[in-house]
């Protein structure tokens, strides 16, 4: 068979329409699991070693100072302490940015974000890190680090940080004003606009119009392992990091960087990795154990943060101020849209506020509309990407406006979005034309779902109302980006399966399925790994949805490599022409001659060179993602908590590869958003201290919080990918807070323009309203 | 330096001697001295549930005990559930729901999980909910966690039953 061939083959058996797959769609258990259910999986923080020394982190107590002195003289002369590092071990970077991962990225910022330079930019900025033979002597040496401050006033909300008097904090920032750079200084790194039609003609056309501003709250992703690194310098001039990150590529690039060292020095060793969200594709630790190890006589060092560091000084994702203005036509026709939105960045630029920009009135057709956008430096931790970045409070805030419209012109819902929703052909708000999406399928699949067609339940008490409430997001994915894959046959005829992109939540299993489909071999024969980033081409983050969308391109065709190199074996054998082998389920026929796909490998067995195959794709296609959820809530009226009864999440997810774990991704955005709807918040004082640095004040949602959280998948096959697939991890956050929004407005009355709608802020509401 | 402490005790049912320092935790001995590693840190301060292990039959949060505390006592970590012939119910049932996607809290989910099902053997989806609460989750949503151990709990109890 000749690659020609092979590719027609290809495209007429393995399309989208093609349904009938052996290994998609069913539900084989994980390879990494019986590791993972046993202990014996490895973490970033599980490496030991001779040897191994301690890293801690001295932090900055304060929002917003300058630097007048660091004194490290203490710290070195307790017993134990091995080394010490500031941001003078670290080179002086260029003003330069670059894209990593689905953002970009101020290299010179990241690295005074590693370790402060002249400034302290919020409260947990790295300031200083101590090497030691136990974590307790560490973290008592950086104890006895004398740092002297100026003190400055913060400014922690964008209200707080827009003001014209505002304290500055990056004394070089120049607005970039729709491409053009401000002269005067600012916190306000860049405002951006869409705009089309006519805003004015649009609203009077309106037979009402909603406005509304909202502010949402900065959460954090809330991964349960904290970020940890541990690294070598050797006395080669190599440097080895053992890390928990989204991308050991992006990893290696930033380390690089950040030390001004060619990319062949580092070797980054992605280990299983305990959750990340977005939030761990920016590094934070590595460079600096590196250093320390330099430091310390090339010694391993190990850094793990506490609980508290990952809160202060990781993560989080924008606070924000939202306003939408929004008109319809008494027939529910959306006629115009005007939204702005300023974003908390952090102490550098970078907030989410671009992807909220699309995110917010993507879902529907909208003629004339304006989408003004602010990305707004304060003094909190460097906004980290989270899981659709910036979607959810955008959805926020429009979907509870499409619901008010809804409500007053007496349309349901669904009906409403149905009526402005957005399909095959349509300009989107944000430009392209939408490709075939299957945003009206979850409409229909919700409006006819057992859930929307129940009755509400009875409130459990004469204090409690209950309401349900629909809510619809939308999200780009990221259809691109490089993959590299290595493929090898054994000689038994099972295949490993070489990658580089990071398994976050079971990954490796969807890529073994991909590759054992296109064999027509049996997912459990594959042997999925992720490997260092010297053992395979670049590979980028585990991000933006798009590994089993990008990698599994790559894992198809290097299937597709290998069927042809087996064809070639089989040919030889035969002592036929390798186009008349016919290759169909693991099967190679030629005539009479068939043989199996591991009775092959095995006759060729290591002898005459293996089977191999690599690939490295960029993709450059489109896949995006859009669901609906449905939820009832009980709020007690005496109390402002809100509970989630029931929830039903629907989205368009392409082709589910393996079910379960597409359900699990609903599910846990889900989960993620009623704890960003009802609970999560970053609460600081007016000095900019955070006061809810744990787990026990920084609330997630329990497994008491949560009902069992219904999905159902609507196959809408992606065209842009053999298998169908579409990226869906991301778009299940998005719609929550919206949707519980509108359950409390149809249970209250009450239209809640806060997040999160925690009791006290029900309660603030309530009292509003009664007076 | 501080001085440090021998102590014996009986970990997943072999008796060991370890050398402590007074102010290192159970989690850490576990860790660092013992490198059974199975067993997370996600808060060090009792609030996540990723370091869960039962201690003389009762559930405790590893990283809230001190190493010496445990002298002459019996311990069971996530590296102890499993036996000789095969995976524990319970991690069996993991896989087949899908009830892990990262895996980090999944240790201690599943070492509480045991000490729930070794007291109530056949718990309500709620009491299943109420027993976790104390054990974080960050990627699934808790849903095929409970229908996990919902369905460990009938297959344990037919085992019982045969």
């Amino acid at each position: 068979m000749d690659s020609e061939t092979l590719e027609q083959v290809a495209s007429a058996d393995i399309s989208v329409e093609n349904r009938h797959y052996k290994v998609i769609g069913s539900r084989p258990i994980r390879h990494d699991g019986p590791d993972k259910v046993t202990g014996r999986a490895l973490f970033g923080a599980d490496i030991r070693m001779n040897g191994l020394l301690y890293g801690k982190v001295l932090r900055s107590p304060h929002a917003h100072a300058r630097i007048i002195s660091i004194d490290v003289s203490r710290a070195l002369a307790l017993t134990g302490v091995k080394a010490v590092v500031t941001n003078a071990d670290l080179p002086t970077l260029e003003s330069v940015v670059s894209r990593v991962g689905e953002g970009s990225i101020n290299w010179r910022y990241l690295s005074s974000n590693l370790l402060a330079g002249e400034k302290v930019l919020y409260h947990g900025h790295a300031i200083a890190a101590v090497s030691a033979v136990n974590p307790h002597v560490a973290e008592q040496a950086a104890s006895l680090i004398d740092v002297e401050y100026e003190i400055l006033s913060p400014v922690i909300t964008v209200d707080q940080a827009m003001r014209p008097d505002a304290s500055i904090l990056l004394d070089e920032l120049r607005t970039n004003e729709l491409g053009a750079r401000g002269s005067t200084p600012t916190n306000i790194a860049s405002h951006d606009q869409f705009q089309r039609g006519d805003l004015d003609q649009g609203f009077s056309a309106a037979s009402v119009i909603v406005e509304r501003e909202f502010t949402t709250s900065t959460v954090h992703q809330g991964y349960i392992e904290p970020h940890n690194a541990t690294a070598i310098w050797g006395t080669d001039g190599q440097i080895t990091v053992w890390t928990s990150t989204q991308g050991g590529h992006d990893a290696r690039r930033q380390i690089a960087e950040v030390l001004q060292l060619p990319v062949s020095r580092i070797k980054v060793i992605p280990m299983e990795i305990g959750g990340g969200f977005g939030g761990k594709i920016g590094i934070y630790l590595e460079p600096v154990a590196a250093l320390l190890s330099l430091k310390s006589g090339n010694r391993p060092v190990q850094m793990t943060m506490s609980r508290f560091d990952v809160l202060a000084a990781t993560g989080p994702t924008s606070g924000s101020v939202i306003r939408v203005k929004m008109g319809a036509a008494q027939d529910g026709q959306i006629t115009a849209a005007q939204v702005s939105l300023a974003y908390a960045a952090g102490a550098y630029p970078g907030s989410p506020v671009g992807s909220a920009m699309s995110v917010i009135l993507n879902p529907y057709r909208i003629a004339n509309v304006q989408v003004d956008g602010y990305d707004v430096v304060t003094n909190t931790p460097r906004a980290a990407a989270y899981r659709a970045p910036g979607g959810t409070n955008a959805a926020f805030a429009a979907e509870s406006v499409v619901d008010e419209l809804a409500n007053k012109l007496g349309i349901d819902p669904i009906d409403m979005r149905l009526i402005n929703g957005i399909k095959e052909g349509d300009r989107r708000v944000d430009g392209p034309i939408s490709r075939r999406v299957g945003y009206i399928e979850t409409l229909e699949r919700a409006r006819s779902s057992p859930h929307y067609l129940s009755a509400l339940s009875s409130p459990s008490s004469a204090t409690c109302k209950v309401g349900r409430g629909v809510g619809s997001g939308w999200w780009g994915n990221w259809p691109g980006g490089t993959s590299s894959v290595s493929v090898v046959v054994n000689n038994d005829g099972t295949v490993n399966l070489i990658e580089g992109s990071t398994d976050i939540g079971g990954s490796r299993v969807a890529m073994a399925m991909m590759l054992a489909e296109t064999l027509g071999i049996q997912a459990s024969d594959i042997k999925p790994m992720v490997v260092d980033t010297d053992s395979v081409g670049y590979n980028d983050v585990t991000a933006g949805s798009r590994t089993t969308y990008s990698t599994g391109i790559a894992v198809h065709k290097a299937g597709l490599k290998i069927i042809h190199e087996m064809c070639e074996r089989a040919a030889q054998l035969w002592n036929v022409d390798p186009g008349t082998i016919d290759y169909a389920d693991g099967v190679l026929t030629s005539g009479t001659n068939h043989i199996g796909f591991k009775e092959l490998a095995r006759k060729i067995g290591d002898g005459d060179g293996n089977v191999v195959a690599s690939v490295s794709i960029s993709p450059n296609g489109e896949g995006v993602a859009l669901a609906t959820h449905i939820v009832d809530v009980e709020v007690d009226m005496e109390t402002g908590k809100v509970q989630i009864l029931r929830y039903t999440a629907i989205q368009d997810v392409g082709t589910a590869i393996h079910p379960a774990y597409v359900e699990g991704q609903l599910q846990g955005g889900v989960a993620q958003g009623i704890g960003w709807a009802l609970n999560e918040e970053y609460v600081y004082d007016a000095q900019g201290h955070l006061l809810n640095g744990s787990l026990l004040d920084y609330r997630i949602p329990t497994a008491l919080d949560l009902p069992m959280i219904e999905t159902v998948l609507v196959e809408v096959p992606n065209t842009t990918h053999p298998f169908g697939v579409r990226g869906v991890g991301e778009v299940p956050i998005v719609p929550p807070a919206g949707a519980v929004a509108n359950a409390i407005a149809n249970a209250t009355g009450l239209r809640m323009t806060i997040l999160p709608m925690s009791p006290r802020h029900m309660l603030e509401a309530m009292w509003a309203q009664a007076k | 330096m501080s001085n440090k402490t021998v102590v014996q005790a009986t970990i997943n049912g072999e008796e060991v001697e370890f050398l402590c320092e007074t102010r290192q935790s159970l989690l850490e001995v576990l860790r660092d001295v013992l490198r059974l590693t199975g067993t997370k840190e996600g808060c060090n301060n009792g609030n996540c549930g990723a370091c869960n292990v039962i201690l003389e039959g009762v559930l405790v949060n590893s990283c809230l005990v001190l190493g010496v505390e445990v002298q002459g006592k019996s311990i069971t970590t996530i590296e102890g559930i499993a036996s000789p012939q095969g995976l524990h119910p319970l991690q069996q049932k993991f896989l087949e729901h899908a009830a892990l996607q990262c895996g980090i809290c999944t240790p201690g989910v599943l070492v509480s999980a045991k000490a729930l099902l070794d007291r109530h053997p056949h718990p309500s989806e709620h009491e299943v909910r109420h027993w976790l609460a104390g054990n974080l989750c960050r990627c699934t949503g808790y849903d095929k966690i409970v229908h996990a151990i919902l369905d460990a709990a009938d297959v344990m109890s037919a085992e019982v039953t045969k």
